[in-house]
């Protein structure tokens, strides 16, 4: 057996806002991410999902404290030079972001977006660059490769826009990709085939894929792994289909049965829904982050803070239900 | 006027007839302005205290549709009957007296509100224009709105930025409560919120639907959400309403392939989900 590709050891990520105060938004993570794999990370907005994957790549704000480590192919990405996280980034480990009207450049053609990357990693010449560019379009599903090659950004429809971002992603060949939420801003028919390209490219070239998303059914059927993140903490993991099957901890229980619950039933009765809000990260209480809106709360949650329990092999989860 | 509140009671209380709305694109260099027809002879009713949902993929033209109902822009032909008055017609100081009538909700709350403007501010902003009441009646009817919408009236002089998306939008449905409105038109207000918070919102929408019977016109590409709440679903495609009917019958007996396609996106995720977990 391998070993991880990426190994993630009690990562701490704490912002310190101009106002004051101080926000953890990442809580002693531990992860580990083997070669080829899909994994899957599930949390809501406030969940510190964004920050792991600014995290994994050092993209965070100069005024947020990070500790911990981020081993990535035997180097610990934490305290490697700027030199080399550059070579890393966009070759090794590349990102698909959210926003793609965002992240792509307006002003300069699609076909050099893409090259651009080629001449930042490989030494290929202008003609084999341009054969590629054309090559990965194709990739990604594109017919009239002619056309997108020199178009701009404002000539792309929303799917387009994504498949472009996923060229450059996949135009190194990385061993990573982190995608982060890469199919919220597309409407639900477009969901499905973005997925079923991404899927099918990292099985293709066995790269690793960590997926980031609210919405737990683009996971089902797609992840091997699935990790549920609440308030700056994994609250549990383990293989993606044992978890949706049977998640363990209340509140992964309680967002599977949301995206089941929007599904079905009927008109005019209360759609199911989890009460109240993720704790303010600013005024941090003690015991277990999801102890307010808990359902199956227990007198010691409020004071006491779950450890990771394993209650059966491969499976971790934090809550004290679990304990002895 | 007052003979047409009465006859109100008896007639829908929106009736669209032969919507349309062209729009000029933008000219280039040896390149002529073309017509655009973003709302295509639109016509639909809607009754008192009922929920209508305006499906379709992007640019089909939902948003102009909604655009044009609440009048924010003019249509080029066609009539709105709110409660026996054509609004089509209407200029801007006959409006006035309906706009009230009419509120809309949009995508991103964030950018539907100043920033700089504390909770309060925001929520009796359509007072104060509409010059409702005192200063002290109008703080009364904001604390009022925002136990209402589910927020503590103890937040009123905090600023947009200390509130999280879900917060946000329970302060644009406050806001757009405070003319005690007749129709409610709600343009993707769910969109890039959470699951959770998704259902609270869906759930606040069917409560004050059932206290003040409100009506709302409900845009949105999730289907599934969207059947959830309407009584009756249009689907939309390039500018026309291509098969509208009760929820019921366009989720299981869709005839057009827009449609059709649409509904099996929305049944995809369901069978992926009795693979993977069997609870559908």
């Amino acid at each position: 057996m391998p070993g991880p590709l990426l190994h993630v050891k009690d990562l701490r990520v704490r912002y310190l806002p101009e106002s004051g105060g101080k926000v953890q938004a990442l809580e002693g993570l531990n992860l580990e991410i083997l070669p080829g794999e899909v994994t899957g990370i599930l949390g809501e907005s406030g969940s510190g999902k964004s920050t792991l994957a600014s995290t994994l790549l050092r993209l965070l704000p100069a005024s947020a404290e990070c500790s911990g480590c981020v081993v990535f192919e035997g180097e610990d990405l934490l305290t490697a030079a700027e030199s080399k996280l550059r070579r890393i980034r966009g070759s090794k480990i590349a990102l698909i972001p959210q926003d793609p009207a965002v992240s792509l450049n307006p002003v300069t053609r699609v076909g050099e977006q893409i090259s651009e990357v080629l001449r930042a990693h490989l030494r290929l010449s202008r003609s084999e660059r341009k054969q590629r560019v054309r090559q990965l379009l194709v990739e990604v599903g594109f017919e009239d490769v002619d056309r997108i090659v020199d178009a701009y950004l404002h000539q792309l429809s929303g799917g387009q826009r994504q498949r472009v971002v996923i060229a450059q992603a996949i135009a190194c060949r990385p061993s990573l990709i982190i995608a982060d939420e890469p199919t919220s801003k597309l409407h639900s028919e477009l969901h499905c085939q973005i997925l079923a390209l991404l899927a099918n490219t990292v099985a293709q070239h066995d790269t690793a894929l960590l997926l980031i998303t609210h919405d737990p059914t683009i996971l089902a059927g797609f992840a091997d792994r699935l990790m549920v993140m609440y308030a700056g903490r994994l609250i549990e993991q383990g293989p993606a289909e044992s978890v949706m099957r049977r998640p363990l901890h209340p509140y992964t229980r309680a967002l599977i049965g949301l995206s089941h619950g929007h599904t079905s039933g009927n008109r005019a009765s209360h759609l199911p829904s989890i009460p109240g809000e993720m704790p303010n990260p600013l005024h941090v209480m003690p015991g277990c982050r999801f102890e307010p809106r808990c359902s199956e709360k227990m007198g010691v949650c409020a004071t006491t803070d779950p450890q990771t329990f394993s209650p059966e092999s491969s499976r971790l989860v934090s809550c004290l239900k679990y304990g002895n | 006027m007052a003979t047409e509140t009465i006859k109100a009671n008896h007639s829908p209380l929106l009736r669209v007839c032969g919507l349309t709305k062209h729009y000029w694109t933008s000219g280039r260099v040896w390149r002529k302005r073309t017509l655009f027809t973003a709302v295509d002879d639109i016509s639909f009713e809607l009754s008192h205290g009922k929920t209508l949902g305006l499906v379709g993929s992007s640019g089909c033209g939902k948003s102009s549709l909604a655009r044009c109902v609440t009048r924010l822009e003019g249509a080029d032909a066609g009539e709105i009957w709110l409660e026996g008055v054509d609004i089509a017609r209407l200029n801007s100081r006959e409006l006035l007296p309906y706009r009230s009538q009419i509120q809309m909700i949009f995508q991103d709350p964030a950018t539907a509100m100043n920033p700089r403007m504390t909770a309060a501010e925001i929520v009796q902003e359509p007072l104060l224009i509409q010059r409702r009441g005192t200063s002290a009646e109008r703080q009364a009817r904001t604390a009022e709105l925002m136990r209402e919408v589910g927020l503590s009236p103890d937040w009123m002089n905090r600023r947009i930025t200390e509130f999280s998306g879900g917060q946000r939008q329970r302060m644009a449905i406050a806001r757009a409560l405070s003319l005690q409105p007749k129709l409610l038109v709600l343009d993707e207000a769910f969109t890039g919120l959470d699951l959770s918070t998704q259902a609270q919102i869906a759930n606040l929408l069917l409560d004050l639907q059932a206290t003040h019977s409100l009506t709302y016109i409900l845009i949105s590409h999730d289907l599934s959400l969207v059947a959830r709440i309407a009584d009756e679903i249009a689907v939309m495609s390039a500018g026309k309403i291509i098969e509208l009917g009760p929820v019921r019958q366009i989720i299981s007996t869709p005839t057009h392939p827009v449609t059709q396609s649409l509904v099996t996106s929305h049944h995809g995720f369901r069978v992926q989900h009795a693979a993977a977990g069997g609870f559908a």
